[in-house]
This record gives structure tokens, sequence and C-alpha cells, in this order.
């Protein structure tokens, strides 16, 4: 690009920002593409969010209660996750469920691969919530039922269950906001294809690349906005529980 | 009736109960006394189903449970902590036994209101177990307990957790409720005066071992052995044989088969004092006399005093070594 061209598109660019109001910005959110880009990120993280509360509360039951070996050592990788970069992840899971898979399973550019590559990201946050809340948990609570004549179901559903509710619902939050925000898994698994896998972070992503400043801003605000809401919910939840 | 037929429950090495056979009877209100270790909350457990025995029978009601689980026992368990519901109203805790019977809820509410009247709780219905006391957590849990009709009710060391002057007043009041409600009932406790004061039966374990049983008047005056001795109240040795404190005479001056002790120290305790002796072989004593009977010899510390053991006439008590049959 010549020397006057790009001063021109910086004159333009600041006026454009100068003239940049609250219709600008709704213009900037709602645009088809960027609207089904978030109603896929949305609905993929509360389906992530509701698979990683129902697995999470499974595993975190089995590392508390059941005993086996190798349990300290499947303790420790539950947070690989979190240390893991998240691009590596991408990449590893793309290794082994893209089209070069060696068990035979390719999904790679498919809701699914984003689903996918998102319970993989956000899968210690409700096991790491409940585990300690089990720990703790009165096991008297539970003999008290029994000699009540409560059933093992009847305990877990009246008893222990309720106690875990606060925990799980504040472990799927954290992993609901995560996954409305993740990037670097998804990026290369989901390929990017609008109208279909196309995640909000990713798209914010492919406006800046294509110089639409505007459009990347407007929806990283509600992105923003939408994580900051359910995080103020994990903390009214926490105070309910008290 | 609660029968128990040599149990033995061992936790890998430990043995917590070692041939153990117990028998309580319908309607009474047994202690089972021991210090730390010596089996008697296995042996709550082991009736209540909550333990399962490696040999051994349990009966209660005359029907063989030994192989019945913890929920079809028929039992009401207080546990120490109280193990409140603590997501459920007072309401709902004392419930839960009728309504997981799916009760109809009339008859649940109207059986929850009357349990609540029973233990004092009127009108906390609607309060969780974080805004109890631990004395109406204790008594919440009795209610629950004793809201599913139990054939017998299992007190695990229910006011361990509670302050001294709550559980003293939770005590008398627990010995009214037996008396009003009749249900068969196991305390277990490492008090001995909490045992005595509560129990018409007593049961002293150690190591996993039933020492004695009896009424705890019998226990006291007739311990079976230096252990039930010492562990159901204080003693003092004397010629090493265990004798009670209350029960060595002191006099200010001497007399038959006294021999003279010189005061080390008067604790007064209020009505009781407690006066520490030391013999003239050197040996120290205590005795335990009334605030009256030490006024009365004018103790002071380093004062020369009369020191005799319990009367011949009345040899049974406190000596040690004696079986309840020679002594009866």
């Amino acid at each position: 690009m010549a020397e006057p061209h790009r001063a021109a598109a910086a004159r333009r660019r600041r006026r454009a920002l100068a003239r940049r109001g609250l219709g600008d910005f709704w213009a900037s959110a709602t645009t088809r593409q960027a609207l089904d880009a978030l109603q896929f990120t949305l609905i993929v993280s509360l389906v992530v969010a509701a698979i990683i509360a129902a697995f999470g509360t499974l595993v975190a039951w089995v590392l508390v209660r059941d005993s086996f070996r190798g349990k300290g050592f499947v303790n420790a990788l539950i947070d690989l996750p979190f240390a893991l970069p998240t691009i590596v992840a991408g990449l590893t899971l793309l290794a082994l469920y893209g089209p070069s898979s060696p068990i035979g399973v390719n999904v790679a550019f498919t809701k699914v691969a984003v689903a996918m590559a998102l319970l993989f990201v956000t899968l210690p946050f409700v096991i790491r919530s409940v585990q300690p809340v089990l720990i703790e948990l009165d096991r008297e609570m539970e003999e008290a039922a029994a000699s009540l004549g409560a059933s093992a179901f009847t305990t877990f559903r009246r008893i222990i269950f309720p106690n875990l509710v606060p925990a799980i619902l504040s472990g799927a939050a954290l992993a609901f906001s995560r996954a409305l925000g993740e990037f670097g898994s998804i990026i290369l698994l989901s390929g990017n294809i609008p109208f279909d896998t196309q995640v909000s972070s990713v798209y914010a992503f492919k406006q800046i690349e294509s110089d639409n400043i505007d459009g990347a801003a407007a929806v990283s605000v509600v992105l923003l906005v939408v994580a900051l809401a359910v995080l103020l919910g994990i903390r009214g939840l926490e105070r309910w529980r008290a | 009736m609660i029968q128990v037929h040599n149990v033995t429950k061992r936790f890998g090495d430990f043995v917590a109960l070692d041939d153990v056979s117990i028998d309580v009877p319908d309607g009474s209100l047994t202690a089972l006394l021991g210090p730390s270790g010596s089996g008697k909350s296995t042996l709550l457990r082991v009736i209540a189903g909550l333990e399962q025995p490696d040999h051994g029978e349990v009966e209660v009601g005359g029907e063989a449970a030994t192989h019945l689980p913890a929920q079809k026992r028929d039992v009401g368990f207080v546990f120490q902590h109280y193990a409140a519901f603590k997501h459920m109203t007072v309401r709902d805790n004392v419930a839960f036994g009728l309504t997981i019977r799916k009760r109809p809820k009339d008859h649940v509410k109207s059986k929850v209101d009357e349990l609540l009247e029973l233990v004092g709780l009127a009108g906390f219905q609607n309060r969780y177990p974080a805004q109890l006391s631990g004395g109406q957590r204790q008594r919440m849990a009795l209610a629950r307990a004793l809201a599913i009709e139990p054939r017998v009710l299992l007190l695990d060391e229910p006011f361990g957790a509670l302050d001294a002057n709550v559980r003293a007043d939770l005590r008398a009041w627990l010995r009214r409720l037996h008396d009003e409600v009749h249900v068969t009932t196991v305390l277990v406790t490492h008090d001995q005066e909490e045992a005595m004061e509560v129990a018409g039966n007593l049961v002293v374990l150690r190591d996993g071992r039933v020492e004695q049983t009896g009424s705890p008047r019998d226990v006291y005056d007739h311990p079976a052995n230096d252990f039930v001795m010492g562990f159901i109240g204080p003693v003092s040795r004397l010629d090493g044989a265990l004798v009670r404190p209350h029960d060595l005479l002191l006099s200010d001056e001497p007399v038959d088969g006294a021999e003279e002790a010189m005061v080390a120290r008067v604790v007064h305790l209020g009505f009781e004092v407690r006066v520490e002796l030391v013999r003239t072989g050197g040996e120290e004593v205590v005795a335990q006399l009334t605030k009256a009977e030490a006024d009365t010899l004018e103790l002071r510390d380093g004062a020369i005093v009369w020191l005799r053991s319990p009367l011949p006439r009345d040899p049974g008590v406190g000596v040690v070594g004696k079986t309840r049959d020679a002594v009866g």
C-alpha cells in the first residue's frame, strides 16, 4: 500500500472512530454472521457446561469415594487442561480426531469437534469445585439417613446431591464462561466455517484480521457482558450458599 | 430387647470388639461406658448395622438382625456431632424418616410438631440447623431419630460436643424423656458421671471386652476389678489396695487402727474438700471430705491427722480383688 493511501485509511478510521455510537455498536454486534456465531457459542457452551457438570461430579465422586491403583496419578492428570497451552490442546485433538486420526475418528471442522475441544479445556472446573465439598461432606449425615431407612439412592438424591449443588453450579458456571471465550483449542479444530462451526472468539479474531475493529470490539463486548453476568451469578450463588 | 452374642470386630490388626455379649432389657436405658478405644462406639454401630461384625450375632427385638442393613433395623441413631441435614429445615430434618416412607403429609406434619414439642423445639420448624445451638441441634437429631418410632434408640456420645452446663441440662432432660417415651435406649459415653446419672444399667468396656455389667450403684459399690473401680469413680491407693477417697476416715486425734499422716494440701471444691496426705512412709494418699467434716477437723497444710481405711464391718466397699459374689 502506498503512503498516501495509508494516510487516507488512517483518516477514515479516525473519522469512523469519532462517529462511532451505540447504533453502530449494535449494528456491528448483530450482523447475521456475528449473531450466528454468538448463538452457536452460547449453545455449545451451555451444552458443554451441562456435560461437564454431570461428568465432573462423577469423576469427583470416584476420586473421593473410591480407591484404585493410580488414583493419585489420575488426580494429578485432571489439571492438565489448565497447564497445557490451549493451542497445544487444539493440535493434539486435531491429531487425534482429525483427518489423520489414528483411531479412525474424524470429526474435525464440525460442531462436535468444537464441543470436544471445549470439554477438554473445561474438564477440571467442576471436578475441582466438587472434590473438596465431597471430602468435607459429613459422612454421618449419610449414616443418619441410612438409619432412618433411606436407600443409597434416596440418600444420594436427598442428602448428598443437595449439598453438592452449589459447587456443581459454580464449577459449571466457570466452565461456561471459560467455554464462551475459548480460542486457542478451537481455532484449528473448528475450521472456522461461518454459520456452522464459527464461535464468537474466532469470529472476533477474523474481524480483526479483515480490519473490522468495530465488529471485533462489538462481539468482544457482548462476550464480556455475558461472562461478567455469569461470574456475578456465581458470586450471588456463593452468598446464597453461605 | 437387644442381644449381642459373641461379637468380634477387627479393624485391620486392631481388635475393637473381642467376643462381646450383652443383653439390653426392653425399655431400659443402658450406658456403654469405657475409655476411648474400648470399643463402646463400635458396639453401638454394630447394633445399628453401621458396622458389620466379623463374628457373632445381633438380635433386635427378638429378631435376628446380624445380616439386616441399617435401613431395615428400625433403630434411631444419634451422633455426637448431630449429623444434621444442614440443607434442610428443622421440620424437614425431623420429617425425613417419615417422608421417605411416603406417609401422608398431614400425618407427617402433626407427628413432627408433636416431636418438636416433646424435645422443646416448638416454633423452630422453619429454622436451619446452622441457626440452632449445639444443644438444640442434638435435640432436633433426637426428634428425628424418634420420628420413625424406632424399636431402639442408640446415642453415640450425644452430649460429647456440648458445653458442660448444657450437657448437664440435657442429661437430666434425656432421663425425663426416657421416662416419658420408654423406648429401649443405649447410650455410649466415656463420662462415668453421665452414665451413672442417666442410665439404669451400665456396661463397662475396656479393650473391646466387657468388664462388668450392672446397675450404677452395683458397679460403683462392687466393682469387678481395679480397672472398673478406677474408671467408675475416684480412687486412692492404700497399701497396694484401691479405696474410694470418701471412704477414708480422718480424725484429729488417735483412734484404733488409724495411722498418722500429714496434710500436704487442702483443696476446697465447694461441697467437697479434697485432702492430699503424706503417710509416714512417704506414700501419698488423697481423701475426700465434705466441707462440714473438713471444717470440724480444722484442716490446714502441714497438720497431722489420723487416717483410717474403711471399717472392717463393711469389707466390700471399695476393697479390691474381691468378686461381687464374695462381697454380696
